[in-house]
Formats: structure tokens, C-alpha cells, sequence
């Protein structure tokens, strides 16, 4: 093992140089491999996703262009104590969002005390009045949360993001486990891990759970998915198969007699619950966008009376926000009445004046991002861009400042990857995947770690070249 | 399951078949014209094009009827919609479309199929390669159905996947026959001229039934025997006859499945009686040319009866 100290926190090696305990097992076992079949195997992970075609596609490049995201077979590893703190501070947080959304739509309170102001929810088209006053069922908002973690020191793990819309990347969780296991049995013979298989099971049960009351016997579960096209279309087939369920697009899908039907062999069959992977606006052509093509024309009046349940709910995108995220720390303790176990990364709306006469002097230094934006398009990385793209930002910021936050750049840890060179520090954050439902908050142990593929990047987002990693929670 | 789904499944298949089929209709076209001059070469190319239904297209493009040319329209020109690459990733989308009706085995055999032939036909294709490319295309086809057969549940998904062959294979016989039903009628063929021994061959290879022909006829060729093994055989798994066994086979189990017939159901038992009570010199004397054309045509209404009853498409 190469022993190089480095400036922020490394998951594997701690500040001498010294392997730490989490790592000891893994890399008693790495050590004793030859490096010449180490990067055999390596590229032997690539044929492997290649043929199973895990494989996404990327909006802007050759209509359908199938890429694979980059797999690290080093993996990243949290030890039970670790995991265990935050579990609690996850679930804490998954709490206080679906109390914070159930309030929003109905009484307000947050915004009557003074604690959330009422402008963030005015003109945001995030916020759906279509829910204003209804309850969808079980009380349950954020069926599925992805939250995104950052580490800068031992004890410091920070919330970077609340993905409360439609997380994506679960599928990779499964499938880097299903690749180390096939490439490494032996492995998992020296170190004992958590398993995350279940998920698919969890899942089902759990949007089951969701199920609308009027529903009798087994609860008809499908997938709404855009199409074949979509950059995450392997993971909608992926997980409708592994539930057991059926994998639809919206000319599937007609509203009959009250109830969302899917256009069977036999004709058709109400479905109870519909765990879409289409965005809000493209639902309902009836309610939302009226081009859209991917939903279902008068799927909100049968989930208004009750006749489906919708995963997640139409509306949740007010509580991922970005401007929102900034006042997380205020709404967990508004409705859990605690402190909040995990941070946030500070951060400065640039709707607020001061705040943003603080990122205007201090641009160079800091990472801008879009509010409404997703998956690292649109953002301003400081440190790394040139005197050009900072004039040209700052002129967004002044036209715009609403649509932007700001935050620190943050010393973000790395964990090794493997390279031809041998291992190389690379920045990664993680994402558990959370699953809600009237029986509780379920929380798989493990996630997606993401690494940012390039030496000192700070960006892991698949569609800007990071790749992932196998994440383990070491079982005591 | 879904009408889609049943749609995409029942699609995949024909595709793949399709390819199949094309690649032996390609390698015994090619064979003959390695032996013939380029006249007697170049009429058998327009054939595999008539046989495939892309000559007119092809004469849209071409002059002449040059074996590079042809096979490389055939294998894979971006203007040709119906090329055997274009088959393989309409099956390979098809199989992603519903992947969730398909086992990881099914799947991985189909996509691989793609990445191979991908490859292989990213570059024209040489009379030095051509067979290696039609070997891979039989073979990729082959692990296809091979997983198929080894992992798939048998229920309505297997039975849309099968039916979706059947139909396409015995369009394809079908079609075979009625481009070449001249050189398979008593009347006009010289007994033993090596001309209709070479039609022969390449009518037998075009289906991979050389081999089966000579073995039931201890060697013996006649454009007779050739019909009805190619028509009424059911031993033979590419004859019209063991194509519509398994047609119906599989819908039987659909009927099962559903607890009862369809309107398919009827039309594919007028078909399955015609030609299982037909014997061959009753066709040869009503007209074997008109025989085909009436199968094709019903084997198509067939097709279309499913898409309705299973309903398809919304």
C-alpha cells in the first residue's frame, strides 16, 4: 500500500499514512493479490457491466448513446458505529421532511411562526397547489429519499443535498455489490458486510405498505418509466424486475372507471400503486404540462379521491430544493423538537443581499449552484474556473440572484481508486437510500458512493464524468 | 402482462429470426453465385432480394447486382431499414423495452448478440469475411434461443416469444417457396440437369435442410419431394407445416392461459387445417405458386389477429 498523507480526510489511510481499522481486512487481502491480476480484473469489470448493459444514456450526445459510469472496484468502507450515527440523523431528517411537506400543503405553521418565509414557496414551481389540502396515503410524501452525504473529518459527515423527488443510482448500489462479488467472492469471506440484495424487497414492501385504504388483497404495484431513452432507464427496468413488478410508460396507462389502468393482454387492470420515475411536470398532460406524453391524462383527479397512490407524491420537489435545503437545519427542529444530528454545509442565498454581496467578494472561493438544478449541470465550481467563466457567472448572479445558493468548498475526503499507477486519492460523497412508509423509515445499509474520477475534482456526478464505488457498512 | 410488452416480446423474436433467416438465405445465395458465372451470379442476388422484399429499394440505390454490394445492403446499410444489423438492434431494443419479461440470461444473450455483430459489420464486409459474419449472425441467434429455451418460464411470455418465431419462419420458407416455386415444379425441370441440382441446394441451404433432405431421401433430389418437405414435413423445424405446429401449440397455451379462444385462434385453425389435410400433389395440381401466396397472406391475417385479441397496441 502506498502511504501518502494527504490534506483532507482519506478514508482509507489517516493523516500518517497508516491504514485505518476500517480498511485493516480489506487491505491485508488487497496486499496479497498480484497487482498484474488486479488490472485484469479491473478491466474485466467494464466487459461485465458492458454485457449486463448497465449502462446509461446522456442527454446532448447521439440519440440514445449508451455509456457505462465508471466503476472503482476499491470499495469504499464505513464501520458499524459510523453507520449506526447516521442511521439516526437520516432518519431524523426523512422525519422532519415528510412532517415539513405534510405541513406545507396543509396549515402552514412553519411559515406562521415566522420560521420559513413565505416567499420561498411563492412563484416556485416546485410547490404543486394541487395538493394544497390533500393527504395522500398513509400520510406518506418521500416514499423513496436519496440523501447526499460529504465527509470532511472523522466525526464531520455533512448533508449536501436531500433528494426528495426521484433519486436515481440505487440500481448501482445493487449492482457494484453483484460485480465485487462475482469479481472478489473471497473477499467477502475476510470482511463481514452488511448485504443491501434486499433492497428490491424492501422497496416492494414498502410502496405495498403505501397502498391506497381502499385497496383489497395484494396491492398492484408498477413502474412508470419514461422509456428505453432515458438517461436512467436501465435502473426503472431493473427494479420493476427485481420487484416483481410491471415496468409501464404512460400509453400503458389509461384512467378508467376512477382508477389508473394498464393496458394488459387481458385488457385492463388497475394498478394501486405507481412508483413513477417521471417528473412532476410531465404527470397529468390535464393538470401539468399539456405536451407532455409521458404520464397519464387524469391521473391527479383518480390520486385526489383516493384511487392511487402516487411515489413520491407529486409536490415533494419543494422539500429538495436548494433555497429550501438552506433552511433544513430549522425545519428539523421545528418538527422533531431536536437538534439536527447531521449538518448542513453552510450556506448563502443569494436572494438575501448581504449574502450575496459575501459570494460576489468571495466567488474564487466558492461553489454557486443552480436552486433548481440537478445532476452538476449549471454550477460554478470557484477554485477551478477561469477569470472568464467568474465575470461571466457573476453577471448570472446579479440578473438572478434568486436562482442561486452558494457554498463553501468544502475539503471534501477521498478514498483511493484503483489505477494502472496503483491507488490515487479521488473525492467521493455517498448516498443512502431511504424508504418511507406507515410502518417506518427503512434504511439499507450502504448507498451509492460517487468519486470524482479526476485528480482533485470535487464533482461526482455521473453525467460530469465521476464514477462509483462498491460502498460497504462492516457489520460488528 | 402488458400489451406492450407482449408486443415488444412477440417483435424481438421476429427480428431475430429474421436476421437468422436472411444470413442462410445470404450464404446459399452465395455459394451459387461463387459457381455460376456473374449473369447466372447476379440473377440469384435480385432473387435473395425479391425472396427478403428489398429489391426495389436496392434498385433505388444500385445499378447492377454485384455480390459486395448486395450483401453489404443486406448486412448492414444505414439506408436499408431491413438489414440484418438493423434486425439486430431493433431485437436488442425490442429486449431492452422489456427487459423485465426476460430472464438476465435471455437479456445478456440478446445484448451480447448485439455488441458481436455491432462489431462485426462496423465495416464492410469482403467475400473473405462474409462467412465468418453469417456464422456469427446463425450462432448469436442461436444462444439467443438457446437461453431462451433454458431459463424462460413457460407461460404467455414464452408463448407470444415463440409464436413471434414461428410466424416469421414460416413467412420466410413461405417466401423462399414462392420466389423459387418455378424450379420446384415437376413440369418444367430437365431431370437431373445440374441447373436444378444447384436451385435445389440453394432452396435447401436457404433453410438449413440439406442435410435433413438427403438423409430422408437417401440422396435422391426431385422438385416433388422438395415441396413437400419444404411445405408439409412437420420433422423439419423450418417447414410451413412444424412452424404452424408450434404456432399453435403456443396459442393453445395462451387459449389455457386465458381460460379461452380467441379470434387468432380461428383463423390460424382454417390455416393449420389447410395444410395439414393438403397433400402435395393436390397443391402442385391447384397451383403451387397460388398455395404460397394464400399461405403468406393468412399467415399475415394470423399475425395480425393476435396484435388485436392480445391487444398490442392501445
Amino acid at each position: 500500500m502506498p502511504q501518502k498523507p494527504v490534506a483532507n480526510f482519506d478514508e482509507m489511510f489517516d493523516a500518517d499514512g497508516a491504514v485505518r481499522p476500517a480498511y485493516a481486512n480489506f487491505c491485508s487481502w488487497f496486499d496479497e493479490q498480484d497487482p498484474n491480476w488486479l488490472r485484469r480484473k479491473n478491466a474485466e469489470a467494464e466487459r461485465f457491466f458492458r454485457r449486463t448493459g448497465i449502462t446509461f444514456n446522456v442527454y446532448g450526445d447521439d440519440a440514445g448513446e449508451e455509456r457505462l459510469i465508471p466503476f472503482d472496484m476499491i470499495p469504499r468502507i464505513i464501520t458499524a458505529a459510523e453507520w449506526r450515527k447516521l442511521t439516526r440523523g437520516i432518519e431524523q431528517r426523512v422525519r422532519a421532511l415528510n412532517a415539513f411537506l405534510q405541513d406545507l400543503y396543509h396549515r402552514q405553521e412553519i411559515v406562521r411562526s415566522g420560521r420559513f418565509p413565505r416567499r420561498l414557496l411563492e412563484h416556485n414551481e416546485a410547490f404543486l397547489p394541487q395538493m394544497v389540502g390533500f393527504t395522500p396515503p398513509g400520510g406518506i410524501y418521500t416514499h423513496i429519499v436519496g440523501i447526499d452525504l460529504v465527509r470532511t473529518g472523522p466525526e464531520e459527515f455533512m448533508v449536501l443535498e436531500d433528494n426528495a423527488r426521484t433519486p436515481s443510482g440505487v440500481s448501482y448500489m445493487l449492482e457494484n455489490r453483484e460485480t465485487m462479488m462475482a469479481m472478489f467472492p473471497e473477499l467477502f469471506t475476510r470482511v463481514s458486510v452488511a448485504p443491501v440484495q434486499d433492497y428490491p424487497r424492501r422497496l416492494a414492501r414498502s410502496l405495498a405498505a403505501c397502498a391506497p385504504s381502499r385497496t383489497s388483497g395484494r396491492p398492484t404495484v408498477a413502474v412508470l418509466t419514461p422509456g428505453i431513452y432515458n438517461s436512467a432507464y436501465f435502473e426503472h427496468a431493473f427494479l420493476a424486475d427485481q420487484m416483481g413488478a410491471e415496468l409501464v410508460e404512460g400509453s400503458d396507462l389509461q384512467v378508467i372507471d376512477g382508477r389508473v389502468a394498464m393496458r394488459t393482454t387481458r385488457g385492463y387492470q388497475p394498478v394501486d400503486v405507481l412508483y413513477r420515475r417521471v417528473d412532476d411536470e410531465y404527470l397529468d398532460p390535464l393538470t401539468f404540462n399539456p405536451n407532455s406524453v409521458l404520464g397519464v391524462p387524469g391521473i391527479m383527479d383518480v390520486y385526489r379521491s383516493g384511487g392511487i397512490t402516487i411515489a413520491n407524491a407529486p409536490g415533494t420537489g419543494i422539500a429538495d430544493d436548494k433555497a429550501i435545503y438552506s433552511f433544513m437545519p430549522e425545519i428539523v427542529e421545528f418538527y422533531t423538537g431536536e437538534k439536527p444530528i447531521l449538518q448542513n454545509v453552510p450556506t448563502w442565498r443569494c436572494a438575501e443581499p448581504e449574502a450575496l454581496k459575501y459570494v460576489l467578494d468571495n466567488l474564487k472561493d466558492l461553489v454557486v449552484k443552480e436552486v433548481h438544478g440537478s445532476g452538476g449541470y449549471g454550477m460554478l465550481i470557484g477554485p477551478t474556473s477561469s477569470k472568464k467563466e467568474l465575470e461571466t457567472f457573476e453577471k448570472k448572479l446579479r440578473a438572478r440572484p434568486d436562482n442561486y445558493i452558494a457554498q463553501p468548498t468544502l475539503a471534501l475526503s477521498t478514498s483511493p481508486i484503483f489505477t494502472k499507477a496503483g491507488l490515487a486519492p479521488r473525492h467521493v460523497d455517498l448516498r443512502p437510500f431511504v424508504l418511507v412508509s406507515p410502518n417506518g423509515i427503512d434504511i439499507t445499509p450502504g448507498g451509492l458512493t460517487r468519486v470524482a474520477l479526476k485528480k482533485g475534482s470535487l464533482v461526482v456526478n455521473s453525467s460530469q464524468g465521476g464514477g462509483t464505488k462498491d460502498s460497504w457498512v462492516l457489520e460488528d | 402482462m402488458l400489451g406492450r410488452t407482449a408486443n415488444g416480446v412477440f417483435w424481438m423474436f421476429r427480428y431475430l429470426e429474421r436476421a437468422e433467416n436472411i444470413a442462410r438465405l445470404l450464404d446459399a445465395g452465395f455459394r451459387l453465385a461463387l459457381t455460376r458465372g456473374p449473369g447466372e451470379a447476379s440473377v440469384e442476388w435480385q432473387s435473395v432480394l425479391t425472396t427478403i422484399g428489398q429489391n426495389s429499394e436496392y434498385r433505388a440505390r444500385h445499378d447492377d447486382y454485384q455480390g459486395q454490394s448486395v450483401t453489404n445492403w443486406i448486412l448492414r446499410d444505414k439506408d436499408n431499414p431491413g438489414s440484418v444489423l438493423n434486425m439486430i438492434e431493433m431485437a436488442r431494443s425490442n429486449a431492452r423495452a422489456v427487459r423485465t419479461a426476460l430472464t438476465r440470461e435471455v437479456w445478456e444473450a440478446t445484448n451480447e448478440s448485439w455488441m458481436v455483430l455491432r462489431e462485426l459489420l462496423a465495416r464492410p464486409v469482403r467475400a473473405s469475411t462474409l462467412g465468418e459474419v453469417l456464422t456469427a449472425v446463425r450462432r448469436q441467434a442461436t444462444l439467443v434461443r438457446g437461453a431462451m429455451d433454458g431459463t424462460m418460464l413457460r407461460n404467455e411470455i414464452f408463448n407470444f416469444a415463440r409464436i413471434g418465431t414461428f410466424i416469421e419462419r414460416a413467412d420466410s420458407t413461405a417466401r423462399i417457396i414462392d420466389v423459387k416455386y418455378y424450379v420446384l415444379l415437376p413440369s418444367v425441370s430437365l431431370v437431373g440437369s445440374s441447373l436444378d441440382n444447384a436451385q435445389w441446394e440453394m432452396v435447401l441451404r436457404s433453410v438449413s435442410g440439406e442435410r435433413a433432405y438427403r438423409w430422408l431421401h437417401s440422396g435422391a433430389m426431385d422438385a416433388r419431394g422438395i415441396a413437400s418437405f419444404l411445405i408439409l414435413d412437420e420433422r423439419f423445424p423450418r417447414s410451413l407445416a412444424s412452424c404452424y405446429n408450434k404456432v399453435r401449440s403456443n396459442m393453445v397455451g395462451l387459449a389455457r392461459e386465458y381460460g379461452h379462444e380467441s379470434h387468432a385462434h380461428e383463423l390460424l385453425r382454417n390455416t393449420g387445417t389447410r395444410l395439414h389435410s393438403a397433400n402435395i400433389d393436390d397443391i402442385i395440381e391447384q397451383g403451387l405458386h397460388q398455395f404460397i401466396g394464400d399461405f403468406i397472406a393468412e399467415n399475415r391475417k394470423v399475425a395480425a389477429a393476435i396484435a388485436t385479441d392480445y391487444r398490442f397496441t392501445g
